[in-house]
């Protein structure tokens, strides 16, 4: 039943809707294509004033932050849902970037203020990753093993298990002295505009090793999204892939959040407009998509903001208002179904 | 009855404990040997009994405010916190402080409190559109709404570079109450007491629009006294204290599962157990890095969220 | 054929699947009826590794289920179950291109396109296969799930009440579908079903099963008999011969 290697040819994708002699999936991702590639040119060159040989490298480590989040947080997301197998669970919704900072204010707690610059940093951004993974793990068996539990009760337990590892952060945060409050609670407020860029090579580098791993899964992606018994029964090896999966997951959220820190609903509003404006669920149309719609948002965003409105912070704040609105439109349309 | 005495009485030396916590050393030697006019009498006086006197306050009303939400709108998982108002009676707070500076308190808090009212009604609005009522929908749908209010807010307090005022009075801390800044919370009781002379009627509403009819009580004159309460305690409590999330759910869903849900009976329990529970987080908050104070919003929303986690978790994944 | 040694699953004190040991022959419709909670379902999903068992050993072809690794058993074994929820928006086409996965792991051949067609046609899915599956009814859907099933073109499927949510048109149709599958494809077609005179009419086996046992087994004219019958159900069932075929009455 092996396939003959020669005979493998490419097959059409299903006759979906066409736009001129584009697919319509192929054609929204042209669109979206052109319009980071004019953020990405305006994020550059508008506004500028001084040299170019300065304006051109420090906007560029920005943007290649921004990129870097962007990327992060809609793979991030869209591969969590494909996981959990539903389309309004996001990591962050349920709690994951809460569980970093958590972790962070944690490390600081136990071993001092000087930890932070002390400690190995990739010993400890793999200690936060394995933290994540466990706990992303145990949720994960929780969520789909044992009893059937209604997508209300797990979305509302990750909500408050988010507010809980806030809390418990800042009740961390205020035992310590003020000094390192102060030290810990920049880390706290996603801001587009303060990225710290010390962190772009490490970022990039570990971002660049879980394509590498995303990437040699790319053909069970599809496969998942039909559901566990589905995607057993078509042969994957569900549990390894899932853990894989979550752990990186559990990586780009751990990459994201300590570039700009803590966004809930980013994720969610750009996996909901992917699959909403491609009108398929395929992974090779919807991870690209995502990723082209957050860079869009972020860069695109924050050069009208910057540029046109001088509101430098705002960015962050917008977001979570259009991810609310998205968030309670799903929950509603789902509800009345 | 017993109980609640027990109740009683645990409260009162909680609030007694309260008085004699904190950095200037008062106790009762102290105040035994010194006069009217000496520090430690004045600490009692300006600080200490207003500061005790506004958690009880505060705790108390909080909690009724949640028990009342729950019974209009039905469902165990609500309070101000997840259900906008606080977010919306916040927004209230700012559009007064950016338009009307020259207010007194009072005018900013009514601004505070009809702002929290129309969040309250968006809210119960948007849960109509939904045709199958999920017990669990309820909150979420809410805590969302919060976060859509809250981002608006942010986003004006922003622009108006009131963030740090923003922050502060999202973040409940009695460590600034002093005489003269606590007596809003007198409403508080008020409303209390309001809640208790027409808990019966609560009750019945609670069973539901048609129940309430076939008993000749006009249902929506009950939901609007409801929201209303809920509305200006909410406001009270933000303007003089800040926000304490989770109290309202907390409270009334513990007395619940001690004592059951004739509100009669539980209006008592909650109003002690509310203030007893905010007491004893508050002295925590100020034992465990003295000379420094944790926030009681801090300190609630750590054991807060560790309850609402219990009680979701033990609810049948399909009870309603 | 597949052969269950001493299965047993328990959640929690209750026991859903208690001991039960069969062989079932290759080739053939097998029915497993029952009661409610008979366990029916949960010893389906057991044989097809969906869920793991706390005791006892089950051999597919030879193939030991929890040993095998799940994409040599995906190409073995196929298993349908009733709730086929899913968040992707699929084409019917896609869907049933999935049942190429496991030989060619996304990658299609020119012979996966040839089976995608064959199936599509075997169901006559023609004209439907461009058309998203919210799109269909549930019949049409089903029918679309099954053809997946089928492009799998595994030895072996299972199914976990196809017939649900079907009206008798189309539940009749199912039927005659896996009887032909079975006779003129060669597949093991082992079902759940709860009507028991579509498991008298369409299968060459019957299995019956009650509190988690084995509650008797045999072939299908042996099987539908009044004693057999009110001893799995609990309740009188008459049986009568309606043109060679047994069909039973137990509707007072």
């Amino acid at each position: 039943m092996q396939p003959d290697p020669a005979t493998t040819v490419p097959v059409p994708a299903p006759s979906v809707r066409r736009i001129g002699k584009l697919s319509r999936p192929a054609f929204v991702l042209l669109v979206l294509g052109a319009l980071a590639l004019i953020s990405i040119i305006c994020f550059m060159t508008l506004g500028a004033k001084g040299s170019w040989s300065f304006v051109l490298p420090f906007r560029g480590r920005k943007l290649l932050a921004l990129g870097l989040v962007a990327y992060s947080v809609a793979v991030s997301t869209v591969l969590f849902q494909t996981v959990t197998n539903n389309r309004i669970l996001t990591p962050s919704i349920m709690g994951f970037d809460a569980l970093y900072v958590l972790i962070q204010t944690a490390i600081v707690f136990f071993l001092g203020i000087g930890a932070l610059g002390t400690l190995n940093p990739q010993a400890q951004f793999a200690a936060e990753v394995l933290v994540m993974v466990a706990f992303s793990g145990l949720l994960f068996q929780w969520l789909f093993l044992g009893e059937e539990r209604s997508l209300h009760l797990l979305v509302l337990v990750g909500i408050v298990f988010g507010i809980l590892f806030r809390s418990l952060s800042q009740f961390m945060q205020r035992l310590l002295d003020p000094n390192a409050f102060n030290v810990l609670q920049d880390s706290f407020f996603a801001s587009f505009a303060t990225v710290d860029t010390s962190l772009l090579v490490a970022a990039s580098v570990i971002v660049g090793a879980v394509t590498i791993v995303g990437i040699r899964l790319m053909h069970t992606y599809d496969v998942l999204s039909l559901g566990r018994s589905q995607a057993i029964n078509l042969g994957v090896d569900y549990k390894r892939t899932v853990v894989i999966i979550l752990t990186l997951v559990s990586v780009l959220v751990a990459v994201s959040t300590a570039l700009v820190g803590p966004i809930t609903f980013f994720g969610l509003l750009v996996a909901s407009l992917a699959h909403s404006l491609l009108g398929t669920s395929r992974h090779k149309y919807v991870l690209p998509a995502a990723v082209l719609l957050g860079i869009v948002c972020l860069v695109g965003g924050q050069t009208v903001l910057e540029r046109l409105f001088a509101f430098d912070t705002a960015l962050s704040i917008i977001i979570e208002f259009l991810g609310g609105v998205v968030f309670i439109f799903l929950v509603l349309r789902r509800a009345a179904r | 009855m017993r109980l609640l005495a027990g109740a009683i009485i645990l409260t009162i030396a909680l609030a007694i404990a309260s008085l004699f916590v904190g950095v200037s050393d008062v106790s009762l030697g102290t105040l035994l040997s010194s006069g009217p006019e000496d520090r430690a009498t004045q600490v009692l006086l300006i600080s200490r009994i207003p500061r005790t006197l506004a958690i009880i306050l505060s705790g108390a009303a909080m909690a009724v405010a949640g028990l009342v939400m729950q019974m209009v709108v039905r469902n165990r998982f609500v309070e101000p916190s997840t259900a906008g108002t606080t977010e919306a009676a916040s927004l209230g707070f700012l559009v007064a402080t950016i338009f009307v500076p020259a207010w007194p308190l009072m005018g900013k808090m009514l601004i505070a409190a009809s702002f929290a009212l129309a969040g309250t009604a968006l809210f119960l609005r948007i849960l109509k559109a939904v045709p199958l009522r999920d017990t669990l929908l309820v909150p979420l749908v809410g805590i969302m709404l919060g976060g859509i209010i809250g981002a608006v807010t942010t986003f004006f307090a922003y622009r108006f570079e009131l963030l740090p005022s923003l922050l502060a009075w999202n973040m409940g801390d009695f460590s600034g109450i002093l005489r003269g800044r606590y007596e809003l919370l007198w409403i508080g009781l008020l409303c209390t007491i309001l809640a208790y002379v027409a808990a019966d009627r609560f009750t019945v509403a609670g069973m539901g629009k048609d129940f309430t009819t076939n008993l000749g009580l006009n249902y929506q004159r009950v939901m609007v006294l409801g929201l209303v309460i809920v509305s200006l305690v909410s406001a009270v409590v933000l303007v003089s204290v800040g926000s304490i999330p989770f109290l309202g759910l907390i409270i009334p869903n513990l007395v619940s599962l001690m004592v059951g849900d004739n509100m009669r009976r539980t209006v008592p329990w909650v109003a002690v157990m509310g203030a007893g529970f905010v007491l004893a987080c508050d002295i925590l908050g100020r034992i465990l890095r003295a000379p420094y104070e944790i926030p009681i919003s801090v300190v609630v929303g750590v054991i807060g969220s560790m309850v609402f986690l219990y009680l979701l978790l033990r609810t049948r994944p399909n009870a309603t | 054929m597949i052969v269950a040694q001493g299965v047993t699953k328990n959640y929690g004190t209750s026991c859903v699947v208690d001991g039960v040991s069969l062989t079932l022959p290759a080739g053939g419709i097998t029915s497993i009826i029952g009661p409610n909670g008979a366990g029916k379902s949960t010893f389906l999903s057991m044989i097809s590794r969906l869920m793991s068992m706390d005791m006892g050993t089950v051999t597919v072809a030879g193939l030991d289920v929890t040993k095998t690794p799940s994409d040599v058993l995906a190409r073995r074994l196929s298993i349908l179950r009733q709730d086929n929820h899913m968040t992707a928006r699929l084409t019917v086409r896609d869907l049933v291109s999935f049942g190429r996965y496991p030989y060619s792991k996304g990658r299609l051949t020119l012979e996966d396109k040839q089976q995608i067609d064959d199936a599509i046609g075997y169901l006559n899915l023609g004209e439907l296969s461009d058309r998203f599956l919210d799109e269909l009814s549930g019949g049409q859907r089903q029918r679309a799930f099954v053809a997946m099933v089928l492009c799998q073109d595994t030895d072996y499927v299972l199914l976990d009440e196809p017939l649900n949510n079907l009206d008798m048109k189309h539940a009749m149709g199912m039927m005659k579908l896996l009887r032909r599958a079975a006779n003129e494809l060669g597949k093991t077609v082992v079902l759940v079903l709860h009507d028991i005179n579509f498991a008298s009419w369409y299968s060459d086996y019957i299995v019956a099963m009650k509190n988690g046992k084995l509650a008797n087994q045999g072939p299908a004219a042996e099987m539908i008999d009044p004693k057999v019958l009110s001893e799995i159900y609990d309740m009188e069932i008459k049986v009568h011969e309606i043109g060679g075929q047994r069909i039973s009455l137990y509707y007072e």
